[in-house]
Formats: C-alpha cells, structure tokens, sequence
C-alpha cells in the first residue's frame, strides 16, 4: 500500500526511495484527471450554466437580434411544467421497477442452476447466454424490432397460427417490449458477473453444508444467494444508471409504431429539445435534472443496501 | 465511499455452518442417476438459450434471403440462400461506406479502449500505492463519474466541444472514451491486492526510478485487471450509441451503429436498404460474437479478480 514503510533496508541507496512520492502519484493521475475534468466535471459545470439562460429577443415583435440573458431557474420550472417530460421520467421509473428485477431474477437463476450443471454443459450455455451482450443496443433493437413486426416477424405468425395475435408494439406492449430487449441484452452479462462471485465462494462451505445434509436447493438459497449479494447490488446500481438512460432502443423502435413519442424517455426529451427544437437552454436543464434524479437513485438505492446490510450483522 | 463497500468485501463465512471434523467426511455428491428435477433444470436453460440465440439465429437466416424473400417466406427457415451476393452488396453500397464505419468502429474502440486502459491504470496504480493529499478526494470524484450516467454528459460535451471546434471530427468520439472511471477503480483494487509493497521497495532500493517502477513491473502484475477494463471499454465504445449520435455529422465518421441505424431510417424510402441492413448487422456482430465466445473465460477470472479482492 504505503511507499513510506519504515522498515529502513540497511542498504538503501541514498534517500532515492523517499523522493517525493507525491510527485510521482500526480504524475501517474494527471493524464486521467485532466482527462476527466474535460469530459465529465467541465461538461457538467457548463451544463448547470446553459440551463441558467436564455436566449432575450430585442426590437419590435421579438425579430431583432438575440442575446443571452440570466433566466434563473426558469428553464426547471419550464422543464417540470412539460407534462411530456414528467411523464417520460414516470414511465422509465416504472420501466425499471418491472424490467430490472425480472432480469436480475432471470440472471441469478440462470447463474444458480448453471452452477449446479456439469463443467461442458455450464460452458456452452454461458456463452450462449452471454452472447448479446457483444451485440450493440442499437442492432439489438433492430433485430427484435423485425421479430416485433406483423408481416416480417416469424415470431408474430408463429403466434398467430396458435391462435394468439400479440401486437407488441401496440399502446399497452411497446414499453414491455422495449424492456424485453434491455432484458436479451443484459440478463447474459448480470449472470457473468454473478457467476464470478459464486466462483469465489470457498468450497468449504458447500462442503459443510453437505455434510449438514443440505439439499443443493437449501445450499442455493441459504449460502450462495446472501454471499452473491455484492454481485447483485453491483448490477442493481448499474442497471438503474441504464435504465435512466434508455435512449438507442426507444429510438429504434419509434418509425415502427406511433406509441413511442418524441419524449419517450427523459434522454430521448433533452436530445429532442436541442436538435429538433434548437432549445439547448431547455435540453441542457433537462440534462441537469435526469443526473441530478440518476445520482439520487444510485446513491439512494447503494445507502439503503448498505444499512440493510449493517442492520442484518 | 459507499460504493465501494458491496463488492470489495471478501464473502463472510460466519454465517455458515462451521465445517465437521474431518473423519465425518465423505463423499457428499448425489448419485448420477436420472433425476426428474435434472431433466425440468436442463429443459428450463435450453428454453433459456433458445430464447438468447433467436435473434441471433433469426439474422443469420435473414441475412441469407433476397429483400422478397425476406418479407414473403417464414423467417426461421433459408429459402433460396444468396449470402454472397448479399454481403458483397453491403460492402460496394454508396462506394463501400460500410468500410469507413468498420474502420471507425475499430479506431475509436481499440484505440480509444487501449488508451482509457493504459489512462485508467495508471490512476489506478497511484491511488492504491501512494499516501498522498488529496487521494480520498480524487477516488470519491471518480466513484461519482461511475455513478453519473454517461449520456447526460453528451450534449452538454457537445456544446462544449463545438465551442472547441471538435465536434463532428474523430477527437469528439474518440477523447470522451479515453476515459475510464470504472477502469480506475478496478485498477485501484486490483493493484492493491496484487502489487506488493515489498516488490515495490526492493526495486526502489536497486535504483529504480517511479516510472520505470510501474512500466516494467506493475503493468505486468495488474495485467488480469488491464486485459478486462480493455475489454470493458472496448465494447463500451463499439456499442456506444448516443455519443457519436450527439457529436458527428459527416457520415463518413459515423461507427457502425450510428452508420446501420441511417440505413434502417432510409429503408422506409428504400426497401433494398433492408437487407443492407440486415447484412451489416450481421457482419458488424460476427467479430464481437467471436470474441466474446473466446474470451469469455478470461473476463470472468478478470471479473472475480476485481470485483472481490480487498
């Protein structure tokens, strides 16, 4: 850890090792937090900025020539005003309360039963299941919005012939199969970083639990359920930091049916608002106020975990 | 930080039956018989890879078919397969566009990838290894850049970097992925579990110097950690949408699916443009698939590495 051990080796060459090591530790930072201050810290400071003004029309009628004025926090309550916009955070909120516990359930059965399974077998269909995560959001969309479509979708006909007529891009099904392919693409990866856990759960305790007479049901539930815990809070928080930023499918889906609006989600609302209505005083409060709820739900659901967890001790 | 507490921890075993003296043991396994539990267990993951393959298996059959073929006969099954004639379509349309975006693509997720890896590392190392002022604060700022969703920094960077005159050059997708808040992070534990004070003591006392310190023997030992925050990255970048939406213009800037989503948009003008889609797709898919297959082995020890050691 320390560079400054006191354990003095008797032959240390001149005081070479004590030599500034704070130099050396900036030295080793400064590419990455200059970096990081140009593309996150300085991004967001201009952010807060640019939802501060607006644009202040002179002459008669509001044509003369624009300048910028202080607004205050009038681009918020404009941004909060919008029904539109409210309504896009509504529906990704409840997006993510059906879609990431049904993929989190999904990826912790998945990795459970593939622990029990023998070594080929677990490998094949880990790659298997892992697979979409190699395929990008957008081609992802596109490929289930072919099998979405009446006409094209063998899986619609297939349906039909047994009597069902899905529509999945109707009013009622749009977000679910939007949420669908968030599912295909991510339940894969969850399981991996769950499996990596369970890998490291020290055999002992399966052993132990054995020779309790535990059936492998009991030993999946009891012992390698709360010990997959940090694995399944690490994918809690990253799959809500996603699911706000629900974006590439939405807007894929959107030519194929008329449900999935111009603000569907608060992501597809903020880029709407600076490259179709030219309001980048809007869309820059809009960007401001989806972090702001984004960081509040991360750290929020983190803390909450983090008690529970202290409590259960 | 609270972050950090979920996955560092090492698995507690208190909770766990304490184990039997060592005579009490025997073979605990189960019998290899038929179990009818087994057969639902198998039957339930064969439906459950049935179901992430479809997709898949659904665009190598489509990507075979004629543009009539492809509206007019069932989509699971080939009919009259031209796949050569397909994929050469989709490399010679609009004077071979789809090679700039396969170039693009490459550019910014390797190189942009490679880089953030080599940023992220050294960050990594240094917060792990040194006691300096202000190492708590820089490591509490990068944890919150984990945490903030990267897309809502898009257009505000695009506001930016158009002041900057980057916007719609390679710079504008390739500077944002250099950076790694994520990959420091895993570095950091991973350097602090696996790069040893006393490795780093003795070399100072031959002589070495800082830098050369972590060229020759930390980036050798944190190479499990580099080799999955590349990969990490590199997909990151290949799959990023939104950033090279935001930033580019000029097609021929565009990665593949920023470049196969405009084919997707024009198809409606242009119904041939839809097994132009298809055909990119699965090309674009086919390097990625094949890395993922053959790398998954090592991205899940790289995973375990970072995410449980303390």
């Amino acid at each position: 850890m320390s560079t400054t051990s006191n354990r003095t080796t008797t032959s240390a060459p001149g005081g070479r090792r004590s030599a500034r090591p704070d130099r050396a530790a900036w030295g080793f930072l400064l590419p990455f937090v200059a970096l990081f201050l140009f593309t996150f810290v300085l991004p967001l400071g201009y952010a807060v900025y640019q939802s501060l003004l607006t644009p202040v029309r002179s002459g008669p009628l509001g044509l003369g020539p624009a300048t910028l004025g202080f607004a205050g926090l009038d681009n918020y309550t404009l941004a909060l005003r919008q029904s539109a916009f409210l309504e896009s955070f509504a529906r990704v909120l409840l997006f993510g309360l059906v879609q990431i516990p049904v993929m989190l359930l999904l990826s912790t059965g998945l990795a459970l039963a593939l622990d029990t399974l023998s070594h080929r077998w677990a490998g094949i269909m880990r790659a298997a299941y892992f697979l979409p995560y190699g395929v990008p959001g957008v081609i992802a969309s596109i490929l289930w919005g072919f099998l979405y479509v009446p006409g094209v979708s063998p899986v619609v006909e297939l349906l039909g012939k047994a009597g069902l007529a899905p529509d999945f891009l109707g009013y009622d099904n749009v977000l679910w199969s939007i949420a669908n392919i968030v599912i295909w693409e991510f339940a894969g990866y969850n399981m991996l970083v769950i499996v990596a856990q369970l890998k490291a759960i020290p055999q002992e305790l399966y052993e132990a639990a054995r020779i309790d007479g535990a059936s492998p049901w009991q030993t999946a539930i009891r012992i390698k359920l709360p010990l997959a815990r940090p694995a399944l809070v690490l994918t809690g928080v990253f799959s809500i930091i996603g699911t706000l930023q629900l974006f590439a499918e939405p807007l894929v889906i959107k030519p194929l049916t008329s449900t999935v609006t111009n603000s569907y989600t608060p992501n597809l609302s903020a880029y709407n608002e600076a490259f179709a209505n030219n309001n980048i005083y809007l869309a820059a409060a809009e960007s401001v106020l989806l972090a702001l709820v984004a960081s509040v739900l991360s750290f929020g659901f983190l803390s909450l975990v983090n008690r529970k967890e202290r409590d259960a001790r | 930080m609270s972050v950090s507490t979920p996955h560092v921890k090492k698995p507690v075993s208190a909770s766990a039956p304490a184990p039997r003296a060592a005579g009490e043991r025997r073979d605990g396994r189960p019998r290899r018989g038929v179990k009818p539990s087994r057969v639902l267990l198998v039957a339930l993951l064969t439906v459950a890879a049935l179901y992430f393959l479809l997709p898949v298996y659904w665009l190598v059959v489509a990507s075979t078919k004629s543009s009539a073929d492809l509206f007019g006969t069932f989509g699971l099954w080939f009919s009259d397969p031209q796949w050569l004639h397909n994929l050469s379509n989709v490399f010679s349309y609009a004077d071979g566009i789809f090679w700039s975006w396969t170039w693009n693509s490459v550019l910014y997720a390797g190189v942009g990838g490679a880089l953030a890896t080599l940023l992220a590392g050294a960050a990594g190392y240094a917060l792990a290894v040194y006691r300096f002022r202000g190492r708590e604060a820089v490591f509490k700022v990068v944890l919150a850049g984990v945490l903030l969703p990267s897309t809502t920094l898009a257009l505000p960077m695009y506001l930016l970097f158009s002041k900057a005159g980057l916007a719609n050059t390679h710079w504008a997708v390739l500077i944002p992925s250099m950076v790694s808040p994520f990959g420091v992070y895993l570095c950091r534990i991973y350097a602090e579990a696996a790069v040893p004070a006393e490795m780093l003591e003795a070399a100072r006392v031959d002589g070495a110097g800082e830098w050369r310190i972590f060229g020759t023997l930390a980036l050798r030992t944190m190479t499990p950690a580099l080799v999955t925050v590349f990969l990490f990255q590199f997909v990151g970048i290949w799959n990023n949408y939104f950033l090279p939406l935001v930033m580019l213009s000029d097609d021929r800037k565009y990665p593949i699916t920023l470049g196969l989503t405009t084919w997707q948009t024009a198809a409606q003008r242009t119904p041939e443009l839809y097994q132009l889609t298809i055909g990119g797709a699965f090309l674009s898919i086919l390097p990625l698939a094949a890395a993922m297959l053959f790398l998954q082995r090592y991205w899940r020890s790289g995973l375990t590495q970072g995410s449980v050691k303390g």
